[in-house]
């Protein structure tokens, strides 16, 4: 049986669930990465305070892979500073890139977060971007050299669940990266429903942040999100349509 | 003058005067094609692709398969409320005119073949503008022009001029011509061609080259990536076909909806059409043989299309009966042709050249305009803004 | 000079790297630009700082 791998840019996996680091404290990092078998993280990129002395690069186990967001960024512009400042940290070509310029919503910007894209593929990166789920915008990243798509299932933080499902559903059937459902799970049983439709992967931070034990959260992640990929894999059984079969039949008129 | 190409020509080898476009498209549909295998596929895998609410190539696969075949009612009834969902009840009319028959290509099948013995003929441009006028006057206002493959005799020159006069006159111009290189698609969609069809025959290599012994034709690359040339050119919409019976016709089916996918999903903007021609089964042979494409075989064909690609215009030709024809458009096919005359300057009573094959149905545009209607459909002239 | 948006007045001439260290920095755990423009970090004891730079320091922190 061929391996079920997740692929990156070149880069395989055998997790599926991103984990974000943050709202939460450093010293329940390891214990979530732990449980949530998780082999990918991501970070954010802040001005040091002097005098700092935790460092969450220390916190975070062994051979996980990082992924600094571009959060703050506002336009392609800074977005791309953010990408190559945090590359210059030492932790690997991974970025996500997230532009937003909306205080409300916090809904990203797919315009920018494409010009982006394409600046940061032809420097060397892993270029992952978060965008609202529109076709024409992932065709868009695609040709800009994307290495997944990360569209998203409801506002950052909402908890809300795969509002936007039908035109995630339109990106898995069309777009031949790896589709990887990010901001707004707040439920294991939606990280399970978005690897039911096909999903590459699903990430998660405020459902795991805001859960009353962290570790126990990540962990019930990791579980629906494995049960959601086995049944994708497994093919869904019929959904039975209600109400009787067509009126008069339609291939009574053969011959031959 | 380029090589001439015969028998011995590696068909796989794009000669030099032939534009070769980098596409992996031919690779990917081959190896899907040869990894089909239609007896795999089981009814519980029929009944998952009738349920599904979009048509994975997977689901696809299902419904070409023998599986499917005990399930062709319910196929047709899902084949009818994807072509209403995208096609409401319209039906499109449109006529081929022949301007051409000379032909380069030595295929075994073809009454057209360089090798036949028949009266050719190329229609000037005053014929070919009186043929044009008399098909207006029907009341048509789409048109497919075709000729036989002969670069030499019908030049992209004078394809172009036969655009120019059909501009005049239709508001939709196709073509329906042998392969050429992406420059001169943009020559002819200058000229007013908007749409280009390509038959592949088969996408079966090894048996298209026992089928087409010599001329460009026999070169199985650059007839594959025509339309993809075509796209390139700025040709809006594209046409597939692979002729039903020459091989397997399950895993042709296949690669031409393969084919047809794959393209749309690069050019997603490129609007897609499939035909559906098919050897006729030998009547009153004793002999069943599986390849065989009788009529449920073509109505699942044509329906497994429909489902897979459920916004793709499909053709339904005039080699097929009355019959078949009515009850197609009603589940599937989306546009028809009618007072068709494949013989050379036939629509104007002056035949001056021999026809490519024998059609079934007759009927004029008037007839089938009405039959249409009689069936609760509604005949749609052109649906077209030209911009 | 300025770093990280706080003015940081510079009596004397300095490298970049005797500054991170004197400030306190986890050298291996930060970026640095300067002037808008990325200063490597092998770069860092070749650069002499002058009280008209702006320094931005910036290290990993969570985030989603």
């Amino acid at each position: 049986m061929k391996q079920d791998k997740l692929v990156i840019g070149g880069h395989e996996f055998d997790s599926r669930f991103i984990l974000g680091s943050g709202k939460y404290s450093l010293d329940l990092i390891n214990a979530a990465v732990q449980n949530a078998g998780a082999q990918i993280i991501t970070l954010a990129l802040r001005r040091t305070n002097t005098g700092d002395t935790a460092n969450i690069l220390d916190y975070i186990p062994e051979g996980v892979t990082l992924l600094p967001n571009t959060s703050g960024a506002r336009n392609a512009e800074e977005a791309v500073r953010i990408a190559r400042l945090a590359r210059e940290v030492g932790c690997g070509d991974f970025v996500k890139i997230e532009v937003i310029h909306d205080s409300k919503y916090l809904l990203p910007d797919n315009y920018e977060t494409i010009k982006a894209t394409e600046i940061l593929a032809k420097e060397g990166f892993v270029v992952m971007p978060y965008m609202y789920p529109d076709l024409n915008a992932a065709r868009d990243l695609v040709n800009a050299g994307a290495a997944s798509i990360m569209p998203l299932g409801a506002p950052i933080g909402s908890n809300k669940g795969i509002c936007t499902k039908d035109f995630i559903q339109i990106l898995i059937d069309e777009i031949d990266l790896p589709i990887i459902v990010d901001a707004g799970i707040g439920k294991p049983s939606q990280a399970c429903e978005a690897m039911e439709m096909g999903a590459a992967a699903v990430m998660a931070n405020t459902a795991i942040a805001t859960a009353g034990d962290i570790p126990a959260m990540a962990e019930a992640f990791k579980k629906a999100i494995e049960a959601g990929r086995s049944a994708y894999l497994a093919g869904l059984g019929r959904v039975i349509e209600k109400g009787g079969s067509a009126s008069s039949p339609l291939t009574g008129f053969l011959k031959d | 003058m380029s090589k001439r190409i015969d028998k011995n020509t590696n068909h796989m080898q794009y000669t030099e005067d032939m534009e070769a476009i980098d596409s992996d498209i031919m690779d990917q549909v081959i190896a899907e094609m040869e990894a089909y295998d239609a007896a795999k596929y089981t009814a519980a895998d029929v009944k998952r692709a009738l349920d599904a609410e979009t048509c994975s190539p997977e689901d696809f696969k299902a419904l070409l398969s023998p599986a499917a075949l005990p399930f062709l009612e319910e196929i047709a009834q899902k084949a009818q409320k994807e072509t209403r969902k995208h096609f409401g009840n319209s039906v499109m009319m449109f006529t081929p005119l022949y301007i051409a028959n000379y032909c380069e290509n030595y295929c075994i099948y073809c009454g057209f073949n360089c090798n036949n013995k028949i009266k050719r003929a190329k229609l000037n441009t005053e014929e070919i503008e009186k043929e044009m006028r008399t098909i207006a006057e029907t009341g048509l206002e789409e048109i497919l022009i075709l000729t036989g493959e002969s670069p030499n005799m019908s030049s992209v020159e004078y394809i172009g001029e036969a655009c120019k006069i059909a501009r005049k006159y239709f508001k939709v111009v196709g073509l329906e011509v042998y392969p050429m290189d992406s420059k001169d698609y943009a020559y002819l969609h200058e000229c007013g061609a908007d749409f280009v069809t390509v038959f592949q025959e088969t996408y079966n290599s090894e048996k298209y080259k026992t089928l087409h012994l010599g001329g460009r034709k026999r070169i199985f690359p650059y007839r594959f990536n025509a339309q993809e040339r075509a796209v390139m050119g700025g040709i809006r919409g594209v046409g597939f076909a692979a002729l039903l019976g020459l091989d397997d016709f399950r895993k042709d089916a296949l690669a031409t909806g393969m084919h047809a996918y794959l393209l749309q999903r690069k050019y997603p903007h490129a609007e897609i059409a499939f035909s559906c021609p098919r050897l006729r089964p030998i009547i009153n042979n004793d002999k069943i043989n599986p390849k065989d494409v009788h009529e449920p075989q073509l109505l699942q064909v044509i329906c497994a299309y429909r489902i897979f690609m459920p916004f793709a215009s499909i053709t339904i030709s005039s080699r097929e009966c009355a019959r078949f024809r009515d009850n197609i458009i009603q589940i599937a096919a989306t546009k028809i042709s009618a007072g068709v005359n494949v013989g050379i300057g036939g629509h104007t009573g002056e035949e001056k050249g021999d026809e490519q094959f024998e059609i079934d149905d007759a009927r004029n545009v008037e007839e089938i305009y009405q039959m249409i209607e009689e069936k609760g459909m509604q005949p749609v002239m052109t649906d077209y803004i030209y911009v | 000079m300025k770093v990280n948006g706080e003015a940081k007045p510079l009596k004397t001439e300095i490298s970049l790297l005797d500054f991170l260290i004197k400030e306190g920095y986890q050298i291996s755990r930060i970026a640095v630009e300067r002037n808008g423009r990325i200063i490597s970090n092998g770069e860092y004891a070749n650069v002499i700082l002058s009280d008209a730079d702006t320094l931005e320091v910036v290290s990993f922190v969570g985030g989603g």
